[in-house]
């Protein structure tokens, strides 16, 4: 099962032909996802890495049966293509870039709330490494080979964060069934709640893992949706015990801005609400491993 | 990116917002010339640096003399004033904002800032004006009104009604405070703020709505697009260190404690940060190195954190995914050799290469210290400290 992605998802990447969506395209091709091809407004009807390009979405969907894609176009335009695959009927988004602007995000989102729940594109990011079911497809930016197959579904702001949690999983002989990184940004397409949906309803995921940071009321929304509708376990860790408040430590969103949004509050309301946590993020792996022994 | 009051009252002032007289001033004679300007028998001589609080800091002098103001201006320019909001280190003064004095009869708060939650711009208001808005809301929560705005509709008039009644701007000035919630928001749209706060925004004996302080701060993500507000950055509030990392493209926050970090990718970084604080030890920074960190990126890096003296021992943490282990043990081996570091060094690499990485860091013969796990890299950090203080 996993979540989001499989092997048969046809997927396509937006900013195709660019030196990043290059680089990564081939990445995710050699990882084994079943890339289908891409789009570069005005470059369609070309060949890329041996798969057609497209002028449009739509045209991707229509042509190619395109289901999930992958948005490596810059800042400026970003919000522009993840409106165009919702428009043209992608039902699964993973937006990498980083950068932005607040306002064109509210745009997203509201863009996103017209079209009726059963047919609305799901979005992760953007500011993420992206989401990969390990062993069967990669959608993003990550190095495939330190994840492992497993049952423990993970959801993580950070993308470098999410790898650390991996590699120690992997040490212990712990796979994942899907990670997926939900980004960075004060404003995103899904949050750790929307993710953790999801793996509640995968049958293959025993055990969930949020790797959450300061900022925002996300992690605590999260916490108490798990209390009220989850059955699986839920670990977590966030990340930023020593940022001082006020100060926006690397993420747009990772900011100290009001009350509740520190890691020790977090943290706090957290056990409050009976989730496991890591006491340090060395031991995010040993604590998973404990909660699947418990099982 | 913050600017300062005089200049977000600028900005309010063509969204049609009215203001008390006012002008800037950078000497002491400036000062008493832009009170001379300026009607009336009362001014107030109020510093300009990115921070609140200056009121009890000090910052705002009022005078009723033009002697007056040259005392006031004499003692803020030049002078570096600690408010709750700077920290100890405070902010330089170089400008001063004279303005008329003000007849105040009320006292209100208007705000405009990004919900995360609701993903929409939220308007504030209370009709107790002059506070902190997040004692009020930890003290009495009732005395604050939200209204949240539809971004593809905006902001109606019905709600600036109801946030006027909120606010207790009835009567005359009705219209008015319609007029000045409608202009906030327009100027929080068309601008790509992140924070719009009136505080306090008054009625003044003769009963009209001014903003009597400004404060805006704006989207980083989206000054590409705002030039002319990319232009109102004033890099004398800014840590200098915090500038030369946002030239080479580094992510970096100063701070107090004596153990200097460069790692990759904001999550990680703050989760070392951590590890080193529950290892016994005091981040002396942030500093994300980002995704493909050439040798001249990391060497700056590097030279960033030294610069801060109070740095005892260097970790650095890599989790390659775009980056490659090898690229980044050659930066490190680069940066040592050229900067001729003095502190001990730790680096733990992890990820794409790393085999080659751990090899070019054993066979460069440097002294570095070398770690496996995020645990044994603080550990170690912060051994090299304790053994580097003694």
């Amino acid at each position: 099962m996993a979540i989001l992605i499989n092997e048969q998802t046809r997927i396509i990447v937006q900013g195709f032909t660019g030196r990043i969506g290059t680089f990564h395209a081939q990445e995710m091709i050699d990882y084994g996802s079943n890339v289908v091809g891409g789009v570069t407004p005005g470059k369609g009807g070309q060949k890329h890495l041996g798969l057609p390009v497209f002028n449009t979405v739509r045209e991707a969907v229509e042509q190619a049966g395109a289901e999930a894609s992958i948005v490596f176009v810059p800042p400026a335009f970003a919000a522009d293509s993840i409106m165009e695959a919702a428009d043209a009927g992608i039902k699964y988004c993973v937006s990498i870039t980083d950068g932005i602007p607040t306002q064109d995000m509210m745009t997203v989102k509201n863009f996103l709330r017209l079209f009726p729940e059963e047919d609305r594109m799901m979005l992760t990011g953007p500011n993420c490494s992206g989401t990969i079911s390990p062993g069967r497809a990669m959608l993003g930016i990550m190095p495939g080979h330190i994840y492992s197959r497993g049952v423990v579904g993970v959801v993580g702001r950070s993308g470098t964060l999410g790898y650390e949690a991996a590699d120690q999983m992997r040490r212990l002989n712990i796979g994942i069934s899907t990670s997926v990184g939900i980004g960075g940004d004060p404003i995103i397409g899904s949050s750790h709640r929307n993710v953790l949906q999801k793996l509640e309803e995968d049958p293959e995921t025993k055990v969930t893992l949020m790797i959450g940071e300061i900022g925002g009321p996300m992690e605590v929304e999260a916490g108490l949706f798990a209390k009220e509708n989850m059955s699986k376990p839920l670990v977590a860790y966030i990340a930023g015990l020593t940022a001082p408040p006020g100060r926006r430590m690397g993420h747009a969103g990772a900011i100290i801005s009001s009350a509740g949004e520190s890691a020790a509050e977090k943290v706090e309301r957290l056990k409050e609400l009976g989730v496991t946590i890591c006491p340090t993020p060395s031991l995010m792996g040993e604590t998973v491993a404990k909660v699947l022994a418990g099982l | 990116m913050d600017i300062h009051e005089y200049q977000a009252k600028e900005i309010l002032a063509e969204y049609g917002i009215k203001l008390a007289e006012g002008g800037l001033a950078h000497t002491v004679e400036e000062a008493v010339q832009r009170s001379r300007e300026i009607d009336g028998n009362v001014w107030v001589v109020k510093a300009q640096i990115h921070s609140g609080a200056r009121g009890k800091a000090g910052g705002v002098k009022v005078c009723r003399t033009h002697e007056e103001i040259e005392v006031a201006a004499e003692s803020l320019l030049g002078k570096k004033l600690v408010t709750h909001q700077t920290g100890p280190a405070g902010k330089l003064c170089s400008r001063l904002y004279i303005e008329a004095g003000t007849e105040i009869a009320r006292e209100v708060y208007l705000a405009f800032m990004i919900d995360r939650s609701h993903e929409r711009i939220v308007m504030v208001g209370s009709a107790q004006g002059g506070m902190d808005i997040e004692t009020l809301a930890a003290t009495n929560p009732d005395a604050i009104k939200k209204i949240h705005i539809e971004p593809a509709v905006g902001l109606q008039d019905f709600q600036a009604r109801t946030m006027a009644f909120a606010l207790g701007l009835e009567d005359v000035l009705l219209n008015h405070a319609v007029k000045t919630i409608r202009g906030c928001y327009r100027a929080m749209r068309d601008l790509d703020a992140n924070i719009l706060e009136i505080n306090p925004l008054v009625v003044t004996r003769n009963n009209e709505l001014i903003a009597l302080d400004a404060k805006m701060s704006f989207d980083e993500n989206a000054l590409f697009r705002r030039h002319r507000i990319s232009e109102l950055r004033d890099n004398s509030q800014i840590d200098s260190r915090e500038i030369a990392a946002a030239e080479a493209g580094l992510s970096y926050v100063g701070l107090d404690g004596d153990i200097g970090c460069m790692i990759n990718g904001a999550g990680l970084a703050m989760a070392t940060m951590d590890m080193i604080k529950l290892a016994g030890g005091e981040p002396a920074n942030f500093l994300d190195v980002g995704g493909g960190a050439s040798a001249e990126r990391t060497e700056k890096a590097f030279r960033l954190v030294l610069a801060d003296n109070n740095v005892k021992a260097m970790l650095v943490n890599i989790f390659a995914g775009i980056n490659r282990c090898d690229w980044i043990a050659e930066g490190v081996v680069q940066a040592v050799r050229n900067i001729g570091m003095t502190v001990p060094l730790v680096v733990r690499l992890s990820g794409t290469n790393v085999e080659e990485g751990r090899r070019i860091i054993a066979d460069s013969g440097l002294p570095i210290i070398t770690a496996e796990t995020l645990a044994d890299a603080a550990e170690k950090v912060v051994h090299a400290r304790n053994q580097a203080a003694v």
